[in-house]
């Protein structure tokens, strides 16, 4: 277990350089940079903007603006943001609450309900219900976010007037119910998408595990059909879905870019979209260095969580 | 002038129009509605403002965009203001210096401020000439990320007289300095006691000024909330609470309007699509503003195709401005001449109009010898009166109107093809060093309202040749170099006036670009809010929110 850990560790280590340096690159490819946000202000002179440059450093060469931010990083200063004068980790901390509130719920409801239907889709395969879980699926998937929230405060918050249209809570009134009716809506709509994702492979998992030997063994021997299917179908199906939660991990904190814009949610993905439009390099790094992070912090523990339920993977 | 303001509020009263009432869709957001005042008494109830842009800096003096602005007016003030009629009134000055009242010397070199004496900060200090000074001096404090420093760069030897008296000298005179002080909010010495660093001091978080409002908080990603200043020093505020909540995206910032939970349209304000369905709203108040920027086809006067003043007259007589303005902007923006705005005091109303006459472009081009050669473009001296244009890709309604007046350019034998580009690349080199033949480009030309546009038009401020300045046209005239030099050494408005009148009818004559029209911004909010007064000569709909209550 130990070396396994350790392993890991500096393999993380060289992957994270990888990905900064990649992402430092391109970031720097991206014509126009932080400043020509101002270019099109009447009073701005070339001469204020390249006084600007030199004061945020700008006008180094990229190779030595990397490594300054990367010894810097390494000394766990993620930097301070060019659009509100704040520190990275407190930009973020500030965004990182709103994301974790509607990610959590909307994974919770739709891990819920994607496994239910794609274990009862596959139980019952061909069935009215599988058919209608299928086609509900590709419809989830195929039709945009974007759209679907904008239904539904059209429908919920100007037809009916039950949902607010939006925000995190109504200023003013910072209620934890409020909170709650807020949540519902945004939350709903992103688990649209991800109980579709989550079914279709819950029920290819069940499948596969359905028609294996063991199976039928356990039925011939006269176990109850209810005990076959939790203890030995469920149970092996979900051993790919503990890695892929793992791998939702990021997303969980990353944000729902679409979602967060409709429904004016102050999160993370607002929060990238909005920085990577200023060109604000020191956030975007640490949004990016923090989901490289999440990935194999979640990678890692979808291992761990696999060995000690599975008794036949080990680690090492 | 006050004719001309006269003018320009009637026809503005006559755009404003009033909600009528339609089918009731709202649904009231019965939690949180604010406490209705019933006029302009003690502050109470609350004002939240949408914007598409999150405000973001708060030191009013560092490097900012529009939607700060409107913090900024709320928490600060500056020495001076412009009235909506675009007249100059003083704020924490006591009059606006003149060379008639002796504020500024007959040379124009010399300056003499006279401040308040019962202007308190927000925490209770009294507001000295020490501020003013301190502001001036951060301003050009080589380590500070300043925004605009032009003009502040010319100030020499600014001395204390008493704490309400401040001078100094000016390197050279220079009258747009004056309405660029109606943009530089006077910020407190006694906030940056100890800072070593200005750039990342407290008080950039939790700004303390002078302005009717204070800050509460901010709630990053989300909104700022300032309270009520009950010392303000001028009328007002009538509200306790005054919110800037940032809404990401223009569609859901409409819809934010429509479900009521916001009270007043920041910028961008109600897109033209959404106007005819605004204007039905019931309890809304819809209303068009003309702002500050104008549209219109800048061309590269340097392209061949562009130096025979023929070719320019021809163009812009091939293009049906009206048909733009209707069937493309939804009759929202107004036809313009000219690059002054209509609600800035030297806006000149006598230039030519318009005509769209492609028989009249047709026989420009002939008699100046622009032959139709082959695929019936035409040409002359082995120039073909082909050129590229381009403009910020993803803006829906220009690439609509490039495609209509490139079918219009075709009939008069005039080859347009559109190229595009990101914004970070159309406006960056591309722009600035004119490597573009033509671009469709909004631009306001004044800064800070101020007719100053030597920065535009002055043969010096041609980047791509070596000069500094956004003259991206290449406009070279030796009359203009020499009414706008002369511009900015005078003080008295009537005889500026009579200078930038001239500019604008030689720019007019000249056409280095094909004006098109200025853009109305529309204005939305709801019906019982009062004292909301729109400023085109302030970026920010939210200057006066000192002013504002509710009335049931």
């Amino acid at each position: 277990m130990f070396v396994f850990l350790l392993n890991r560790l500096w393999q993380s280590v060289i992957l994270l350089i990888i990905v900064s340096i990649i992402g430092f690159t391109i970031l720097n490819m991206i014509p126009g940079g932080p400043l020509s946000q101002y270019a099109l202000d009447p009073g701005m002179t070339a001469a204020d903007l390249e006084r600007l440059k030199e004061q945020m450093g700008l006008n180094r060469p990229l190779p030595i603006q990397y490594l300054d931010w990367a010894w810097r990083m390494a000394g766990g200063d993620w930097g301070t943001s060019y659009r509100d004068g704040q520190p990275v980790t407190a930009v973020i901390g500030r965004h990182i609450f709103a994301t974790l509130i509607l990610m959590g719920s909307s994974m919770a409801i739709s891990m819920a309900l994607g496994t239910w239907i794609g274990i009862r889709g596959a139980t019952h395969r061909y069935s009215i219900f599988d058919y209608t879980a299928t086609v509900g699926a590709m419809v989830a998937l195929s039709i945009p976010t974007f759209w679907f929230g904008l239904v539904g405060i059209y429908i919920f918050s100007l037809q009916l007037g039950w949902l607010p249209a939006g925000n995190m809570y109504t200023i003013g009134n910072e209620t934890v119910l409020g909170y709650l009716q807020h949540l519902i809506l945004p939350s709903l709509v992103l688990s649209l998408v991800h109980v579709a994702v989550w079914s279709r492979y819950m029920r290819t998992a069940t499948l596969d595990v359905i028609n294996q030997e063991f199976v039928r063994t356990a039925r011939a021997k006269g176990v109850p059909e209810k005990r076959v299917l939790m203890k030995h179908v469920v149970g092996n199906a979900l051993l790919p879905m503990i890695t892929l939660a793992g791998m939702q991990l990021p997303q969980l904190l990353g944000g729902a870019l679409v979602t967060e814009t409709v429904f004016t949610w102050p999160g993370m993905g607002r929060l990238f979209l909005d920085s990577l439009g200023y060109s604000d390099y020191p956030v975007v790094m640490g949004l990016l260095m923090l989901s490289a992070i999440l990935t194999l912090l979640g990678n890692l523990i979808a291992d761990i969580v696999v060995s000690m339920v599975d008794p036949r993977i080990r680690l090492s | 002038m006050t004719d001309k303001t006269m003018k320009a509020l009637t026809r503005r009263g006559a755009l404003g129009l009033l909600g009528s009432a339609g089918a009731a869709l709202m649904a009231p957001n019965l939690l949180g509605k604010p406490a209705f005042a019933q006029t302009k008494g003690a502050p109470s109830g609350r004002i939240i403002v949408g914007l598409v842009q999150e405000p973001t800096v708060f030191n009013p003096l560092m490097v900012k965009i529009e939607v700060d602005d409107g913090v900024h007016f709320s928490l600060f003030d500056a020495l001076f203001r412009f009235t909506p009629e675009g007249e100059l009134v003083p704020n924490l000055a006591t009059e606006v210096p003149s060379q008639a009242n002796g504020g500024i010397s007959e040379d124009g070199k010399e300056w003499r401020v006279k401040l308040r004496d019962n202007v308190k900060w927000h925490d209770g200090k009294p507001f000295t000439a020490e501020d003013v000074k301190f502001t001036l001096e951060l301003i050009v404090n080589p380590k500070f990320r300043a925004w605009r420093t032009a003009g502040h760069s010319l100030v020499r030897d600014i001395k204390i007289v008493s704490p309400t008296e401040i001078t100094w000298k000016m390197e050279k005179p220079f009258s747009p300095y004056l309405s660029f002080l109606t943009e530089t909010f006077i910020i407190p010495k006694h906030a940056f006691d100890g800072v070593a660093d200005p750039n990342s001091a407290p008080f950039n978080q939790s700004p303390i000024g002078t302005g009717a409002f204070k800050w509460d908080r901010r709630v990053a990603g989300d909104r700022v909330e300032l309270v009520a200043h009950a010392d303000y020093h001028g009328e007002g505020p009538f509200l306790k609470q005054l919110v800037f909540k940032y809404i990401p995206d223009t569609t859901v910032h409409y819809t934010q309007f429509r479900s009521g939970d916001i009270d007043l349209l920041g910028r961008m304000y109600i897109t033209p699509d959404n106007y005819k369905d605004a204007k039905t709203l019931p309890d809304r108040i819809i209303q068009l503003q003309p702002a500050p920027s104008i549209e219109s086809i800048a061309l590269n006067l340097e392209r061949p195709q562009f130096k025979d003043l023929a070719v320019r007259q021809a163009l812009y007589a091939a293009i049906d401005k009206a048909a733009i303005i209707d069937a493309i902007y939804y009759g929202v923006p107004d036809s313009v001449e000219s690059y002054v705005p209509r609600s800035s005091y030297y806006y000149y109303d006598g230039l030519p109009r318009h005509e769209y006459s492609p028989d009249k472009a047709n026989e420009l081009l002939d008699k100046a010898g622009w032959k139709r050669g082959r695929g019936g473009i035409r040409e002359k001296n082995g120039v073909r009166l082909s050129f590229k244009n381009s403009t910020t890709s993803g803006n829906h309604l220009r690439e609509q109107m490039q495609q209509f007046v490139q079918q219009m350019l075709q009939q008069v034998g005039v080859e347009m093809t559109i190229e595009n580009m990101p914004a970070a690349v159309m406006w960056g080199d591309f722009w600035m060093q004119s490597r573009f033949d033509t671009a469709v480009v909004g631009i306001t030309y004044l800064i800070g309202s101020d007719p100053d546009v030597t920065n535009r038009f002055h043969s010096k401020s041609i980047t791509a040749q070596g000069g500094a300045g956004s003259n991206n046209v290449q406009l070279k005239n030796a009359r203009v170099d020499e009414l706008l030099e002369q511009g900015t050494a005078l003080f008295d408005p009537k005889q500026r006036k009579v200078i930038y009148d001239e500019v604008q009818q030689i720019v007019r004559n000249e056409l280095p670009f094909l004006p098109l029209f200025a853009e109305n911004y529309i204005h939305g909010r709801k019906k019982g809010i009062n004292g909301f007064k729109p400023n085109g000569n302030t970026r920010t709909e939210s200057w006066n929110a000192a002013q504002w209550y509710w009335a049931s």
